[in-house]
Formats: C-alpha cells, sequence, structure tokens
C-alpha cells in the first residue's frame, strides 16, 4: 500500500525534517576551516558593501539588471567564484594523491574524498564551465548582431539567478550535511536510496535541476535573439562565426538539457516516491540512466567547446588582420559538429555490453567529429598563415589551445576505439584526456575571450605582463598536472582512488601535485592581472572602443557600451560588420539621436531564485512544509509578475544625446593627443 | 528598406551604415517563436518518458499487467474530456479572432475549457487512487514507475495549464482583449493543444495498445 521509503520515519522532524545539529561538520577540522574562511570573507564582504553603502546601487544596477552586458559579467563573477571552489577540490585530491602510499592513508578519509571528487567534477562543468560560457555569449552575441538586449531581457535575468540559485545549493551542501559521493553523474544504482540514504545525492540533483531552469531558459533566449533581432542585412551567412557557434551551443542546450531534467527527476521518483527505474529490483534497469544522463552528457561537451572555437575564430581573424580563412566550412563544420554531438554518447560505456555491431557504429561516428573539428584547426592555421600576427594575449591563448587541443582530440580518437577504450575505460587516460580537451579548449577559449572582450566591457585593457604570467604558469602548469596522469592511465591506474599500494607511482603523482602548484600560481596571476589593471586603469584606457582594430560590430560602440549598445541599428553589408565599415569610410553620426525604447528592470528573477533554493533545502532535507511553502511563493511571485503589463521605457532622447557627445569628445581629444 | 540597401556599393560610394529612423522590434515579436522552443523541449521530457516505457513497460516485477488494470470505457471518457476542451479551446480564440470579440465571450469558452480540463484531471485521479488501493502503486514495478510518471507528468503540465488559464481569465477581464493578452492567448492555446497531442500518444501506446495488443 504505502511506498518503502523513510520519508515519514519518527526520526523526521515536522518542522526540521532530517536536518540536525548533527548535520554540521563540527567534527571535521578540513571542512570547519573552509568554513571559517568562507564566513569570514563573506562577513568582510557584505561588511564593505555596507559601508560604502553599495547596497542600493547593487539591487539597482546590478542584480536587477535586464542588461545582457550586466548579466554576462554577472555569469563570469559567478564562474570565477566556483572556480576557486573546484580549484580548491582539485589541489586537495592532488594532495592526497601525491601521499596516500606505502600504508598511508592520506589526510582525507575516503568518505570525504568521495564527496571531493564529486563535487570537484559538478562545479567545474555546471557551475564553472557554463557560466563562463553563458556570460561570454550573453555580453557578446547582442553586441555582434547589433542589437539593443536579447529577445527576453526579464528572462535572461530569472536565468542568471536561476544557475546562482543552483550553485547556492550546491555550496550549502559543503557546510550543512554533505555532498553525494557517486562521481559527478551519480549512476545508479549507488546514487539510489538503499545505497546513499543521506541528503548528498539530494543536494546533487536539486542543485543541477534548479540551474537546469536558468540554462534551458537562457538557451530558448539566445536563439530567439539570434533568430529574430538581427540587425538588417545580417544574413545568416554574414553572423560572426561566434554568433554560429553561439545559436548551435544553444540549440544544444535546448535539446539536451529537457533530457538531464527527466533523468534527475526519475532517479528523484526513485529516491523520494520508491519508483523502479533504475532499481535492482522489481524491473528497474540501472543501465537506462547510464544511457539517458549521456544522452545529455556528450551534447554538453559540445555546448562548452563550440564557444570556445567561436573565441578563437574571432581571435585569430582579428590578431592576424585577416579575414578568416574558410568562413562557410567554418560554419558548416560546427553545425556537423552539432548534429554528430547526438550520435556518438555510447561511446562513453562501450564496456557496457552493447555487442560489436551497436559499438562500431558509435566508434565510427566518434571517429568522424574529427573531420569536421580537424577542418576548423586547418581553418584557424590558414587564417594565421600569411597574416600580420600580434602576439596579444588573446592570440597566445589560441596557439596555445591549439597545441594542446589537438592532442586532447588525439587520444580521444584513441579512446573511441572499442577494444582500446576496453582496456582504458574508467583510467586515468580518461580523466587525462577530458582534461586535455576541457582545460586546453574551453578554459584557455574563456581566457582567451576574457583577454579579448575585457576592454569592451570596461573601458580598459588588461595587463600584459600578468597575463603572459598566468599564460605561460597556466600551459606550463596543465603539462605538468596532465602528462603523468596519461602515463599512469596506460600503466592500467583506474579513476577516484584514493590510495595506492604500488609506491612506484608515487612520483607521477608528485609530478601531478607540482603542476597542479603551477596551475594554482597561474590562477594567482589571473587575479593579480585583474587587480593591476584595474588598478592602472587610466593608463590602460581605451576610449576608441577599438582597442584590437576588430572587425565585427561590438567594436563599433564605445566602451563599455551605453546601455542601448546602439545609437543607431546598424546595416550590415559583409560578415566582417566593422571592418568593411572602417575600409569604406563610415563617420559616425553625432546628431540626430532619438529617444530609445529599453526594458525596465526587475527583481522577480532574485526573488524567484531565492525561493527555489529554499524549495531545493525544502526537499533535500525533508522538511515538506518548507517545500509546499516556498512552491506556493515561486506561483504566487511568477503570476504576481504577469499582472504587471508595464516593462520598458524610453531613454529620453537628451540622455541619448549626452552620453554620444561625451564619446564625440573622448573621441577628439584622443585625436588630438595622437 | 528595400533589399538593394543591403547591396555592397561597388563603385566606391559610402553605403548608409545604420538606420536613422528607430529600429523597432515589435514587442513580443520573439515570443511565439521562444514559445514554440520551449513547447519542443517540453516535448523532449516526454520523449524520454514514452522511452523508458517502451523499455520498461513489459517489466511487472511478477505483478499485473495492463490487460488487468486498465478500464478502457474509463479511459474513453478521460479522452473525450481533454478533447472537448480542445474544441472548447479552439472556439474561445475564433471568438478571440472576431472583429469586436467580447470579453464576456472568450472568457466563457475559457471556463468552459477548463472545467472540462478539471473533469480530466480528477477522473486521472480516480484512476490513480484506484490502482493504489489495488495494491498497483507506482513503486510495484517498474512498469507502473513507468506508467505513473508518463501519464502523471501529463497530468501536472494540465494543472499547470489550468492555473495558467484562470489567471488569463482574470487578466482578459482586466486588461481587455489587446496585443499582449492575444499573445498571452495564443501561448496558451499552444500549450494546451500540445497537452491533447501528447494524450493522443499516451492513449494509443499505453492504453489502447496495452489493453488490446
Amino acid at each position: 500500500m504505502t511506498s518503502p521509503l523513510p520519508l515519514s520515519s519518527p526520526s523526521i522532524s515536522p518542522i526540521f525534517g532530517r536536518l540536525s545539529l548533527d548535520a554540521l561538520p563540527l567534527h571535521e577540522l578540513p571542512v570547519l576551516v573552509a568554513f571559517a574562511g568562507v564566513a569570514v570573507g563573506g562577513i568582510a564582504l557584505l561588511a564593505i558593501i555596507t559601508y560604502y553603502k553599495a547596497w542600493g546601487m547593487l539591487w539597482r544596477d546590478w542584480f536587477t539588471s535586464v542588461d545582457h552586458k550586466k548579466i554576462g559579467i554577472m555569469y563570469i563573477i559567478l564562474g570565477l567564484v566556483m572556480f576557486v571552489r573546484g580549484f580548491s577540490d582539485a589541489l586537495m585530491m592532488r594532495a592526497q594523491q601525491a601521499m596516500a602510499f606505502n600504508g598511508n592513508p592520506g589526510y582525507l578519509p575516503p568518505d570525504h574524498y568521495n564527496q571531493i571528487f564529486t563535487a570537484h567534477g559538478v562545479i567545474m562543468i555546471f557551475f564553472v564551465a557554463m557560466p563562463l560560457v553563458a556570460g561570454l555569449m550573453n555580453f557578446v552575441v547582442p553586441l555582434q548582431i547589433g542589437a539593443r538586449d536579447v529577445s527576453f531581457p526579464y528572462l535572461n535575468n530569472f536565468s542568471f539567478w536561476m544557475t546562482t540559485a543552483g550553485a547556492v545549493i550546491t555550496m550549502i551542501s559543503l557546510f550543512v550535511g554533505n555532498y553525494a559521493r557517486t562521481g559527478w553523474l551519480a549512476m545508479p544504482p549507488l546514487s539510489g536510496i538503499a545505497a546513499s540514504p543521506d541528503v548528498g545525492v539530494d543536494y546533487y540533483i536539486w542543485g543541477l535541476q534548479v540551474a537546469g531552469v536558468g540554462t534551458l531558459l537562457s538557451g530558448v533566449n539566445l536563439i530567439a535573439t539570434i533568430v529574430k533581432m538581427r540587425a538588417p542585412g545580417m544574413t545568416l551567412m554574414k553572423m560572426p562565426v561566434f554568433v554560429w557557434t553561439s545559436l548551435c551551443t544553444n540549440t544544444l542546450i535546448v535539446a539536451a538539457f529537457p533530457v538531464l531534467t527527466a533523468v534527475l527527476a526519475l532517479l528523484s521518483l526513485d529516491r523520494y516516491v520508491g519508483m523502479q527505474f533504475f532499481t535492482n529490483g522489481l524491473g528497474g534497469n540501472p543501465m537506462m540512466y547510464v544511457n539517458l544522463i549521456w544522452i545529455w552528457g556528450h551534447p554538453e561537451v559540445y555546448i562548452l567547446i563550440l564557444p570556445a572555437f567561436g573565441v578563437f575564430s574571432e581571435v585569430v581573424a582579428t590578431f592576424a588582420s585577416k579575414r578568416l580563412f574558410g568562413y562557410t566550412s567554418m560554419i558548416y563544420a560546427t553545425i556537423v559538429i552539432t548534429i554528430l554531438a547526438y550520435l556518438v554518447w555510447l561511446h562513453h560505456f562501450f564496456t557496457m555490453g552493447s555487442g560489436a555491431s551497436v559499438n562500431s557504429f558509435f566508434a565510427i561516428t566518434t571517429m568522424i567529429i574529427s573531420i569536421p573539428t580537424g577542418a576548423k584547426i586547418f581553418n584557424w592555421l590558414f587564417t594565421m598563415y600569411h597574416g600580420r600576427i600580434r602576439y596579444e594575449l588573446p592570440m597566445m591563448w589560441t596557439v596555445a589551445f591549439m597545441l594542446t587541443f589537438v592532442i586532447g582530440g588525439m587520444t580521444g580518437v584513441l579512446l573511441a576505439v572499442p577494444p582500446a577504450d576496453f582496456v582504458l575505460h574508467n583510467s586515468l587516460f580518461l580523466i587525462a584526456h577530458f582534461h586535455n580537451v576541457i582545460i586546453g579548449g574551453v578554459v584557455f577559449g574563456m581566457f582567451a575571450g576574457i583577454n579579448y572582450w575585457w576592454p569592451k566591457a570596461f573601458g580598459f585593457t588588461l595587463d600584459r605582463v600578468w597575463g603572459k604570467r598566468q599564460f605561460w604558469l597556466w600551459v606550463v602548469g596543465f603539462w605538468f598536472a596532465f602528462a603523468p596522469v596519461y602515463a599512469l592511465g596506460l600503466m592500467g591506474v583506474t579513476r577516484r582512488l584514493s590510495q595506492f599500494d604500488d609506491a612506484s607511482l608515487q612520483p607521477y603523482f608528485l609530478v601531478a601535485g607540482f603542476g597542479a602548484l603551477l596551475i594554482l600560481a597561474g590562477t594567482g596571476a589571473m587575479f593579480v592581472q585583474f587587480f593591476v589593471s584595474f588598478r592602472n586603469r587610466e593608463k590602460l584606457r581605451d576610449v576608441t572602443g577599438d582597442p584590437w582594430d576588430g572587425r565585427t560590430l561590438e567594436w563599433s560602440t564605445s566602451s563599455p557600451p551605453p546601455d542601448y549598445n546602439f545609437p543607431f541599428t546598424p546595416v550590415v553589408y559583409d560578415n566582417d560588420a566593422w571592418w568593411d565599415m572602417k575600409r569604406r569610410g563610415y563617420v559616425r553620426p553625432t546628431t540626430g539621436f532619438r529617444k530609445i525604447h529599453m526594458p525596465k528592470n526587475t527583481g522577480t528573477g532574485v526573488i524567484l531564485a531565492g525561493l527555489s533554493v529554499a524549495f531545493g533545502f525544502g526537499m533535500i532535507w525533508y522538511m515538506w512544509w518548507l517545500a509546499v511553502v516556498s512552491l506556493v511563493g515561486i506561483f504566487a511571485v511568477a503570476i504576481g509578475h504577469s499582472f504587471n503589463y508595464k516593462r520598458d521605457f524610453y531613454i529620453p532622447v537628451e540622455d541619448v544625446v549626452r552620453t554620444e557627445d561625451e564619446r564625440t569628445r573622448l573621441l577628439a581629444g584622443e585625436g588630438v593627443s595622437a | 528598406m528595400s533589399a538593394q540597401t543591403f547591396e555592397a556599393t561597388a563603385n566606391g560610394e559610402t553605403p548608409l551604415f545604420y538606420e536613422v529612423e528607430e529600429h523597432h522590434h515589435p514587442e513580443g515579436s520573439s515570443t511565439m517563436l521562444g514559445f514554440w522552443m520551449y513547447l519542443m523541449s517540453d516535448c523532449l521530457i516526454f520523449a524520454i518518458l514514452f522511452a523508458c516505457y517502451a523499455v520498461l513497460g513489459h517489466s511487472y516485477g511478477g505483478g499485473e499487467g495492463p490487460k488487468q488494470l486498465f478500464e478502457l470505457p474509463l479511459v474513453a471518457l478521460n479522452t473525450a474530456m481533454l478533447l472537448f476542451s480542445s474544441l472548447t479551446y479552439g472556439f474561445a480564440m475564433l471568438t478571440m479572432e472576431r472583429p469586436g470579440a467580447s470579453v464576456r465571450a472568450v472568457q466563457g469558452w475559457l471556463i468552459v475549457t477548463g472545467l472540462f480540463g478539471l473533469a480530466f484531471l480528477c477522473i486521472e485521479l480516480y484512476e490513480f487512487s484506484n490502482l493504489i488501493h489495488e495494491g498497483a502503486g507506482p513503486w510495484r514495478s517498474a512498469f507502473l514507475s513507468s506508467f505513473f510518471t508518463l501519464v502523471g507528468t501529463h497530468g501536472l503540465h494540465v494543472t499547470v495549464g489550468l492555473i495558467w488559464l484562470v489567471t488569463l481569465v482574470a487578466q482578459i477581464g482586466m486588461h481587455g482583449l489587446g496585443q499582449a493578452n492575444r499573445r498571452r492567448l495564443m501561448c496558451l492555446s499552444m500549450f494546451w493543444h500540445f497537452l491533447d497531442v501528447i494524450w493522443i500518444g499516451v492513449f494509443t501506446i499505453v492504453y489502447l495498445m496495452g489493453v488490446l495488443g
């Protein structure tokens, strides 16, 4: 009659659910230290904001902003903050694996170690890579297509806050309760209620479900923006490559994230209602989970890499001062990758035993993906060929990407061979491979993008000296950290081990740990670079809005761009629109401005995201009253918001004239001093 | 703007690189496209649930199967309720499109639609409670898990649709049938018919093929 679950057992308090003081990590020193650090840092931050009376400004100008540029910047801040957490996890694992030999158990108990490798994977993919990618797309795409904002500006703000809410839920697990010990994809039956009865997997589920809402809506939003909001004259085949890769990435998001939502919902039903989807008894099928999650999971890696490919395309053309080689083939390669992304998921589990024919099909589709990817690499190389290359920081990251990523791609093709995969499956070779393509591709791409578009966002370029230090420490550190991991994988070491018997392996782990320290120093150099550049911002100031002699529309407006991006909507004749404008005598208009129609800010996104955190927390801890109250609250606020019909306003023409006259003055000043 | 404006000028003249008039994206011009994409993503969720049902639909775990559990007459009645509700929603939209459409008439059709929807939900809940009392709850077997989840997710969508419908009845009462409200009615219309299409799949694959197949 009733479900066989402990949901209503007498040990569950009607008010606090299964939450008790035991859930706080009072007896675990490392967590207490982390908690103290976060608490002191957090209180200090709040105190500084209060001291400078910045709350009103933050709320009005940032948190409630529907401006795609500010939302993009907030996404990137979220990604960098969460990177600190995810990278701390990496350092802890490297330290543990470097010391746990010869009967030394290391400093992390296995239970804790398992949570760390799970949290590292989840945070790096969902709350570092995704926000960085979403941030760049949000900031750049509307500027590159000559639009004033995205199609659904309010939804954009809501999406950002839902992603943040997912990150908050995940972070709470560090201090209240614990996190999943299952690995980043939480495979059942390990993640089922029998093997993981506590809150860890529930934190995993609700953190991702809440963030997933944001990701999906942001995907819908950017597709609609790219399809509907392009400047006149910008046909599909005149769009900048970054816009194209964003379009493909968001298509993948809309077509893949519902699968994740569904599969996590099914896992929740198993855990909360006692259903039998992925259980071992009464007809359940755990392998179905593996299939379903990888149907989302494989497109996910292309969701991350395609925007990075877009960044490199923009950077190479700009810094080689040449039109991109093979624009059309670049676009078709991107589309082919988008389609193939759905036809390869089974290569993640060749060992499941689907049989030789099925494995061969997925092996071949996987290998075919290297063809369009290789075409892209050649296009970038041919763009550089006979170009006047300027080795600014974004270009350095691009070259490092090409050298690093090609090797990661080759080890990928190696893994795509089923007989080889049977040997290497779940080994450290796989770990080295995907870090090779994600760090060498996505992370380098994001660094290239941040260095490239920073002057557009803030009006001053980033410091080159510290940027180079970051670059060399990261690139060299990456190879120190992962070359030994490749070797260990070939020797048969499997992933996720916290202790080792074979002492001969230790030197490799020591070298990998040294590499991680180099990356730590590189990360420090990046933050110093931000700080130094901010301090020297007057010296690094760019008043032209076009510091790199750029080719696309975002460089045609001021840096930072005004709220309305462009005083007049640009008209496009060429795929390097701004380059074309500069070559054919474009004169910036200084009169005839009109009032500009813009969307109004709203706090609804913040409120809904806050309620979602409360809802997730209630579900995780079986505090049913909290879950019900916050769910009702979510509906009430959303419906209440729909009764507001006045969501836009006009920027008065005087404001536009004042902003544009200021730019005219600055440009003239630049002309005199030059 | 004529198409010719966009052609690069061959004789070296500087073309017009910006629009002098304020470029207007009519409010809500992207809404239909955006909503379609949302619907298709929702459709994918149902695709996953159908796939699970296809895989697990015969895993009875030693319990009863569709032939013993499902009552086709009840399901036929339920299907009729939902199909009628789609028909009456269609009438609401036709009424809205007539020149000088009365808010009252549109509201009336919407309320009739809502009542049919409510009847559908009540019959579904009655069916669910019967099954649970017979010892065929969603935890009994993988077949029943996938059945309850597929049908229940559809029911959850109908519930959300009903809340939305009530909201819209209030909103067109307050603001009439302006552009914004017409757009909202269009979106709910697509949502409602979409649920109908999903139900046709459920009715065919789960009930008809389960009992008669």
